[in-house]
């Protein structure tokens, strides 16, 4: 039997949330089989455009090598590399080798053991940053949009006030009252970096809100969590994810900073603390260009790639960016 | 007009006090005791001293009182004492480091606000042309990278040399120190210190203004007055420059007003990168030695800096644009 498609009217997005709970095997079909086959070819139709886009697929095959390196950093290199003490170190400040690809630091530590390692704090952050900044953002937009009236104002002074506040002496100010620490780091990033998904999601939510199904809906008697989870959420997920992706590039980069001006967990390897220690120990004046390369050229490119897959997600899924 | 206005002043206030509110709870609702959170790590830490702090800083008394306190305080610049200078007054402290700050940040703040522009208009009126892929890409290469790190391997190339780059400018700080420079020369000095961080903060935040430029002139040029402008005859250079960019302009200055007002704190890694004695210098110091109540005012300081800055824009706009102005 062939489903038909259901669309919204006119500009809706492609349905494409996968977040609700793991649909049943179907054998006899019911209705909620028939919406997750919808959103199966949704996605799929999201993916034909989206493989089509040459700078979003770049993305995707850094952010795939990246995730790699992070997945596999105990096999791609040996833990104890990044243990001073351990024999397999060489000489400090070393220049690049062929023991050594990357050099050493002051300690004697491979440099490309570092990076390597580096790469899972920074992607970690960077992912649970954003998934607290979106969770808010979201919250905060939906609330505001759906509801309106006096909550509204409430919230979106909240989110005026955030956008206003210059985001780095905030982090700063939070990060050194509550000491340093990766779950410090992770808590600050995303406290202060939701308020422009809050806006945008607002946005979506008080166009859908007023179309005539979710009018239809709520004229059948659906309640209010029914209208948000089951007619409002999918229509704005979307957009939060395509948001999300371009979040994750800032948290990184706030993390990088954040780490650089000594508020970051002094126990992990990240790639802003690798370039903390570099710097403090004068690798600048000293000329170790191969202890400061690395790290930062995997930041450059990290965020670049989050950067291009969520420019190519917004081309697709952004109603507005589509019209054009 | 005039309610627009009102309504924009009140709500510069009332961001104001938010701001108020909040450095205020930070040390008094935070978990652990403020008193002994100040002491941390100092040699005085004994439960006889955090009393005694406790009374200094009034935290025995009523919240809502200490409130008061506080606010009268503030307006009286009264910031209490920076623990890392040895007592000396925070408002003191920061009144010495911010000029540096405004030289370095306000001048390239400036110069790069108006190459961005520049290169925006060009792409957008080119759109599609090598000049403007060109600059696309730059731009999205440049935000990729920590603006530190970029600062980083300027400093090492041009200040400590490296392989082909001679070392042919000054490491770090402000002057050159004990050599007593006096007038001119000590002006061509400060200067020569400046250069690096000066072109680092410039090219590091070219790109915002480019794109912005870019975007709104695309914007504008597809509107219906432009055609018209051609349909008459005037000449392509005339339809750019006399009426596609004044309009473009507009979303930008927003953005460069609100970049002066990101002028106190925009620079804080740069210039700790190249030892710059200004107000960012001066946060990583306090940082470092957990110095709160500099931490406090310096946060006071940027913060309230965007909020005066993006009420300016308000301003400004309802002067430049009449739509606002008739709304």
């Amino acid at each position: 039997m062939r489903v038909p498609e259901h669309r919204g009217p006119a500009g809706d997005a492609p349905v494409l949330v996968a977040e609700e709970e793991v649909p049943p095997p179907p054998p006899p079909k019911g209705p909620r089989a028939i919406v997750w086959a919808r959103r199966r070819r949704a996605l799929q139709r999201v993916w034909r455009v989206y493989r089509k886009n040459t700078m979003g697929m770049w993305g995707l095959y850094i952010l795939a090598f990246f995730g790699a390196v992070a997945v596999f950093a105990p096999l791609i290199a040996a833990g104890e590399g990044l243990d001073p003490t351990c024999p397999c170190t060489g000489t400090p400040y070393d220049a690049p080798s062929l023991r050594f690809p990357f050099g050493t630091d002051n300690l004697g530590r491979s440099v490309l053991t570092l990076t390597i390692w580096g790469s899972r704090i920074s992607l970690m952050v960077g992912f649970f940053a954003t998934l607290i900044s979106m969770l808010i953002g979201s919250v905060v937009g939906i609330l505001a949009g759906y509801f309106g009236r006096w909550s509204e104002s409430v919230l979106m002074r909240l989110t005026d006030w955030f956008l206003v506040i210059p985001f780095l002496p905030l982090a700063i100010v939070l990060a050194s009252v509550l000491g340093r620490s990766l779950l410090v780091i992770i808590m600050v990033i995303g406290v202060t970096s939701w308020p422009s998904t809050a806006r945008i999601v607002r946005a979506q939510v008080l166009s859908v809100k007023t179309r005539p199904y979710v009018e239809r809906a709520r004229a059948l008697g659906a309640s209010h969590l029914h209208l948000v989870t089951r007619h409002i959420l999918p229509n704005v997920g979307p957009l939060i994810f395509a948001n999300t992706v371009l979040t994750v590039a800032i948290a990184i980069l706030s993390e990088t900073t954040l780490s650089f001006l000594g508020l970051g967990d002094p126990l992990s390897i990240s790639w802003g603390t690798i370039l903390e220690f570099a710097f403090g120990a004068g690798a600048a004046g000293g000329g170790q260009w191969w202890w400061l390369m690395p790290p930062g050229l995997a930041i450059v490119f990290v965020v670049l790639a989050f950067t291009m897959c969520g420019f190519a997600l917004d081309e697709i899924l952004n109603p507005k960016l589509r019209q054009r | 007009m005039r309610g627009y206005l009102l309504g924009k002043v009140l709500q510069a206030l009332l961001t104001l006090v938010f701001v108020l509110v909040f450095n205020f709870l930070l040390f008094r609702v935070m978990p652990g005791d403020p008193a002994a959170l100040l002491l941390r790590g100092s040699a005085a830490f004994n439960p006889e001293t955090v009393e005694q702090v406790r009374e200094d800083l009034g935290l025995d008394q009523s919240l809502p009182r200490q409130f008061l306190t506080y606010l009268g305080d503030t307006a009286t610049l009264n910031f209490g004492e920076s623990f890392f200078l040895r007592g000396a007054p925070v408002s003191g402290v920061i009144g010495d480091k911010i000029w540096p700050t405004v030289l370095l940040v306000g001048t390239s703040t400036i110069a790069s606000a108006v190459i961005g522009l520049i290169i925006g208009i060009y792409g957008g009126w080119k759109r599609g042309s090598a000049f403007d892929v060109g600059s696309l890409g730059f731009t999205l290469f440049v935000y990729a990278m920590p603006e530190f790190w970029f600062g980083i391997l300027v400093l090492m190339a041009f200040a400590g040399g490296v392989g082909i780059f001679p070392s042919i400018f000054p490491t770090g700080g402000y002057e050159t120190p004990a050599a007593g420079l006096t007038g001119l020369r000590h002006i061509v000095d400060v200067l020569n210190h400046m250069v690096l961080p000066f072109f680092v903060l410039t090219v590091a935040f070219l790109g915002e203004y480019a794109i912005i430029m870019r975007n709104s002139l695309i914007d504008i040029l597809g509107d219906d007055f432009i055609q018209t402008a051609r349909a008459k005859g005037v000449r392509e250079k005339q339809i750019l420059w006399r009426h596609a960019v004044p309009n473009a302009l507009l979303p930008t200055m927003t953005l460069t007003l609100l970049s002066i007002g990101f002028v106190f704190g925009g620079a804080i890694t740069i210039e700790f990168v190249f030892s710059w004695p200004g107000l960012g210098w001066l946060t990583v110091q306090a940082i470092d030695a957990k110095d709160f109540p500099l931490l406090q005012g310096l946060f006071l300081l940027f913060s309230a800096a965007v909020i005066v800055a993006s009420l300016l824009a308000d301003i400004l706009y309802m002067y430049l644009d009449p739509r606002v102005r008739a709304a």
